[in-house]
């Protein structure tokens, strides 16, 4: 869908934008991340004064609070640097529905749309706009990769982490059943219909596990917090001490494989 | 004020000033589907037809008869519902009984043998018109000569097509019959015996309709 | 066999019992592999019917084009609609609610001193629950679509647009008709089934008074109306009995006759993953003189019930051009997990929960939109490209703002709650502005051990959050 052509220049700088669930609940996926960047040779830029996309807000049907928090994000990124974002979920929102949310608007609008054309999710800016090629230091491992929704169907770059896992000489990307699905996770969806979205979650877990994968791969850290956080809910029941699935931002498997 | 009136008010009030341009279908078809000789059209239309259970005779434009005969043979078929007014039913009827195949006609409208026609109807034969390959479709135009319960109601539809009539899309079909300007009481798309998967998505044939559809497909100088 | 005497149950049950009804649902194993199977089947036939991605991208978009070309001009259409049915000899009636589609319907069947009206599937008679009606008016209302059938005789309601009966087993069925229809012994076999059905009613087309039938698509230049079905109950109904009624929302109109091939093409393949129906039945008049059956009357009911408040708006509008294939419930999570009943509407699934508070009003359906992790399987199937998810947004949306003047929906404001406006306001004010983001975020990140260990429906099956103990912005300032 939207993906950059190939011919879109190696930038020298980019903006980061972690997203609220990076910053305060994954913040090693985001150092991660970032190191992988800089070890491309970019000169990785992460202005302070950022929260959160809006999303929350937006999709629980209060875009006016949405907007307040997007107007903020909108002043963040001056220069014309790709911004990147380690999330498709917040990636969309900022590149899809900013200029939605903004309609109203002309003079935000205008910015909304500048800015839509320069935000990239993380793997796919690796891959399409570094054209980065990891050279695997591991051991063989399996691990699986759940795709989120909006990265898969709103941001159509559900090619790209798979690329990138698929490069990694010694590692086995595992199929899981039912690939395509949503983890249940959708926000406020998680609380507002715990039995559905438990439901859901359960299913993805067990077809996760039943790959026998070591680990999940994810480059969406709402999924993960899902996934891993019903994994480890049912070790819990279980009495497992030890992590059934564990898992990881695709930037920290990524970089410990190929750490030099 | 009507409900009519009142529902169209609240509409108009509120329709978008313009509808655009209109949707260019003959573009969509003139780039998504390719000509085909009549030879592979029939190929086509006989390969989706079977899919969907139908049986297909190749039969030539002297010799369907015959066919007709063999296919009510091997079903133990001993009666066919036909049309006299038309010139395969006048033909099946004349030449049938002769074969000790009981050909009643449709020769009164259907108050008068409702009963019969669906407690002691075994069998019908019908022409198609026309024909759809990328579908395996049977076109119908039920007339007077050939009324609709003919094709539906029998447990066993049998039906003479010539294939020189197969179109490759429906929209060929319309367009080239010039159908949008007129229409018959009732036209039809036949592709294949009733069936049904509504228990536990298991398909089943004869569900309401033909249990069985036979195509004697006239191939005779096929281009 | 008669038409059952029992009355339904009706279809509408409001949707705060939604919750108890979708846990009863994901609580049952039994039933949650079921659905999941169906659900298997029906995205695999699909899948299998397009196997050209651009082929299907290039269809899809004539597919909404079509529909949105013959929405723009909808009332037009309407008017050349009944004009040329009424040429053609077919009788045009107009409902504004369920109340008046009934009457009308009642009234013919009346005229014609009805006992039996059998019916092919009409998705829009559930919708304005005629079976109920037509037993309160002494007239039995019998289903003969299979599926329908099946439901019927159970006295429940169909789970799904397209297969009524997805939720009950061979075995089920197998005990409901050795239990209802005499002379029948107990057999799963999925045949002999359908021919116990078949031979019903082969019975009941053949004594009817009246044959009721949805529509698939309403064709206004040539005053045509055309149904899309497999088993030949819907020709049965359209063609045995004495008088035809068929009945329709107002927004299945198209213009042109050319515009029926490609939504035809997108409904089969969309819906079961066939290439084409058994029948396309094209109905453009009464029996004429001279011919030799077919009904002596037809009627068409056109329905608004809350179609033209869903037209009045651009965004909402969009709703309309639903062409009820039901792929979007087909590859849903949430349906594949509940069913169709527990939404407890006529349509279940992604359309239903945008289509029903139209008809509903947004008091009885508020909670409705909120059962959608927003994945957007649906708009992705979406034959026609209704925007599903971007929808549900705008209805969570008017369903949780503050009561208004001029609302663009009936029930605007329903799930309103000062409260939860106050959160969200609290949020936003905490989220755009850096130094309360800052402020907020590093009393998490020191004291999040404190957290509370239940979070909530969260950690009803998973473990609790807790705030990782440094931020991303921490460990870049500790990094320099």
């Amino acid at each position: 869908m939207s993906s950059p052509k190939p011919e879109t220049p190696r930038p020298s700088d980019v903006y980061f934008f972690a997203t609220c669930v990076v910053d305060q609940f994954f913040p090693g996926a985001g150092m991660d991340a970032i190191t992988l960047l800089e070890r491309e040779g970019i000169r990785v830029h992460f202005p302070e004064e950022q929260t959160c996309c809006g999303q929350p807000a937006y999709t629980s049907g209060f875009p006016d609070q949405a907007r307040k928090v997007a107007t903020l994000q909108l002043t963040l990124f001056p220069n014309d640097w790709p911004v990147v974002v380690p999330s498709g979920s917040c990636a969309g929102m900022m590149k899809h529905h900013y200029p939605t949310l903004f309609a109203a608007d002309p003079v935000r609008k205008a910015q909304a749309e500048a800015l839509s054309v320069r935000i990239y999710e993380f793997t796919d800016f690796l891959v399409n706009v570094l054209n980065f090629k990891p050279e695997d230091s591991g051991s063989d491992c399996t691990v699986v990769l759940h795709t989120s929704c909006s990265a898969r169907r709103e941001m159509g770059v559900h090619l790209t982490g798979r690329k990138l896992l698929g490069d990694l000489g010694k590692v086995t990307v595992a199929q899981q059943d039912h690939e395509s699905e949503c983890c249940g996770f959708g926000g406020t969806f998680s609380v507002k219909q715990p039995e559905i979205s438990g439901a859901m979650v359960e299913d993805k877990v067990k077809a996760l596990k039943a790959t026998g994968a070591e680990r999940v791969v994810s480059a969406d850290c709402g999924c993960l917090m899902n996934i891993l956080g019903h994994a480890a809910w049912k070790d819990k029941q279980e009495g497992r001490a030890t992590p059934s699935l564990p898992g990881e931002h695709i930037a920290t498997f990524l970089l410990r494989r190929t750490a030099q | 004020m009507s409900a009519r009136d009142r529902i169209l008010a609240k509409l108009k009030a509120n329709a978008p000033s313009t509808a655009g341009e209109l949707p260019n279908v003959a573009d969509w078809y003139a780039t998504h589907r390719s000509v085909e000789s009549q030879a592979d059209k029939a190929k086509r239309f006989r390969h989706f037809i079977e899919l969907a259970h139908a049986e297909v005779y190749s039969v030539s434009r002297g010799g369907w008869l015959q066919k007709l005969w063999e296919v009510l043979d091997a079903k133990q078929l001993g009666k066919l519902l036909v049309a006299p007014g038309t010139a395969h039913g006048e033909r099946a009827q004349r030449e049938l009984a002769a074969l000790g195949i009981d050909c009643p006609s449709y020769g009164q409208a259907i108050e008068s043998w409702k009963s019969a026609m669906f407690n002691e109807t075994p069998a019908g034969f019908t022409a198609a018109r026309a024909a759809i390959a990328e579908t395996g479709t049977l076109i119908l135009w039920p007339d007077a000569d050939e009324p609709r319960l003919m094709s539906l109601v029998p447990p066993v539809h049998i039906v003479l097509l010539d294939a020189a009539h197969i179109y490759n899309t429906f929209y060929e079909a319309m367009q080239t019959e010039g159908w949008a300007n007129g229409l018959p009481t009732n036209s039809l798309l036949i592709s294949g015996p009733s069936k049904t998967a509504d228990i536990q998505q298991t398909l089943a044939y004869g569900a309401h309709g033909p249990k069985e559809l036979v195509v004697l497909m006239i191939e005779d100088n096929l281009q | 066999m008669n038409a059952p005497q029992t009355p339904h149950a009706l279809h509408f049950m409001p949707s705060e019992g939604f919750r108890a009804r979708s846990k009863a649902v994901v609580e049952n194993p039994f039933l949650r592999q079921s659905f999941r199977g169906a659900m298997d089947f029906l995205m695999s036939k699909r899948a299998a019917q397009f196997p050209d991605a651009e082929e299907l991208e290039s269809l899809r978009t004539l597919g909404e084009r079509i529909r949105q070309y013959n929405l723009a001009k909808l009332p037009d259409l309407l008017v050349q609609l009944e004009t040329n049915l009424t040429r053609n000899g077919i009788q045009v009636h107009w409902a504004e609610t369920p109340d008046e589609a009934n009457a009308i319907i009642l009234g013919i069947c009346q005229k014609h001193s009805a006992k039996l009206m059998v019916k092919g599937k009409s998705m829009v008679s559930e919708e304005i629950e005629l079976n109920h009606a037509a037993e309160a008016a002494g007239i039995g209302a019998l289903e003969s679509d299979m599926g329908e059938y099946i439901v019927q005789l159970a006295h429940e309601k169909p789970s799904h647009i397209i297969m009524p009966a997805i939720h009950k087993t061979k075995q089920e069925i197998a005990q409901l008709f050795a239990d209802n229809v005499p002379g029948v012994d107990y057999t799963d076999n999925v045949d002999a089934l359908i021919q116990i059905g078949r031979n019903v009613l082969r019975q009941k087309f053949l004594e009817a008074d009246i044959g009721l039938s949805g529509v698939n698509f309403a064709v206004a230049e040539t005053g045509t109306l055309c149904l899309v079905e497999n088993e030949g109950n819907g020709r049965m109904c359209t063609t045995a009995p004495p008088v035809h009624i068929a009945i329709t929302g107002i927004e299945k109109i198209v213009e042109k006759l050319e515009h029926v091939p490609p939504l035809l093409s997108l409904l089969t393949r969309s819906a079961t993953g066939q290439n084409i129906s058994t029948y396309f039945n094209m109905i453009s008049s009464p029996r004429k003189p001279g011919e030799k059956d077919g009904p002596g009357e037809v009627h068409l009911v056109l329905l608004d019930n809350g179609r033209s408040q869903a037209y009045a708006d651009e965004q909402l509008r969009k709703t309309l051009q639903c062409i009820r294939c039901g792929a979007c419930m087909n590859h849903c999570p949430v349906y594949t997990r509940i069913g169709g009943h527990a939404y407890g509407t006529t349509y279940p699934g992604p359309i239903g929960k945008i289509i029903s508070p139209h008809m509903l009003g947004l008091e009885a359906t508020a909670t409705m939109a909120t059962a959608s992790s927003l994945c957007g399987a649906c708009g992705e199937v979406c034959p026609v490209k209704i925007p599903i998810p971007e929808l549900l947004m705008r209805l969570r949306e008017e369903s949780f703002s503050e009561p208004h003047a001029n609302p663009a929906m009936r029930g605007q404001g329903a799930g309103y709650s000062r409260l939860m406006t106050s959160i969200w306001r609290g949020w936003a004010a905490v989220y755009r502005s850096p130094a309360l983001y800052g402020a907020v975020t590093w009393l998490g990140s020191r004291f999040g051990w404190l957290m509370p260990s239940k979070q909530g429906a969260w950690t009803s099956v998973r473990v609790p959050l807790k705030p990782a103990p440094k931020r991303l912005r921490d460990m870049l300032r500790e990094r320099g």
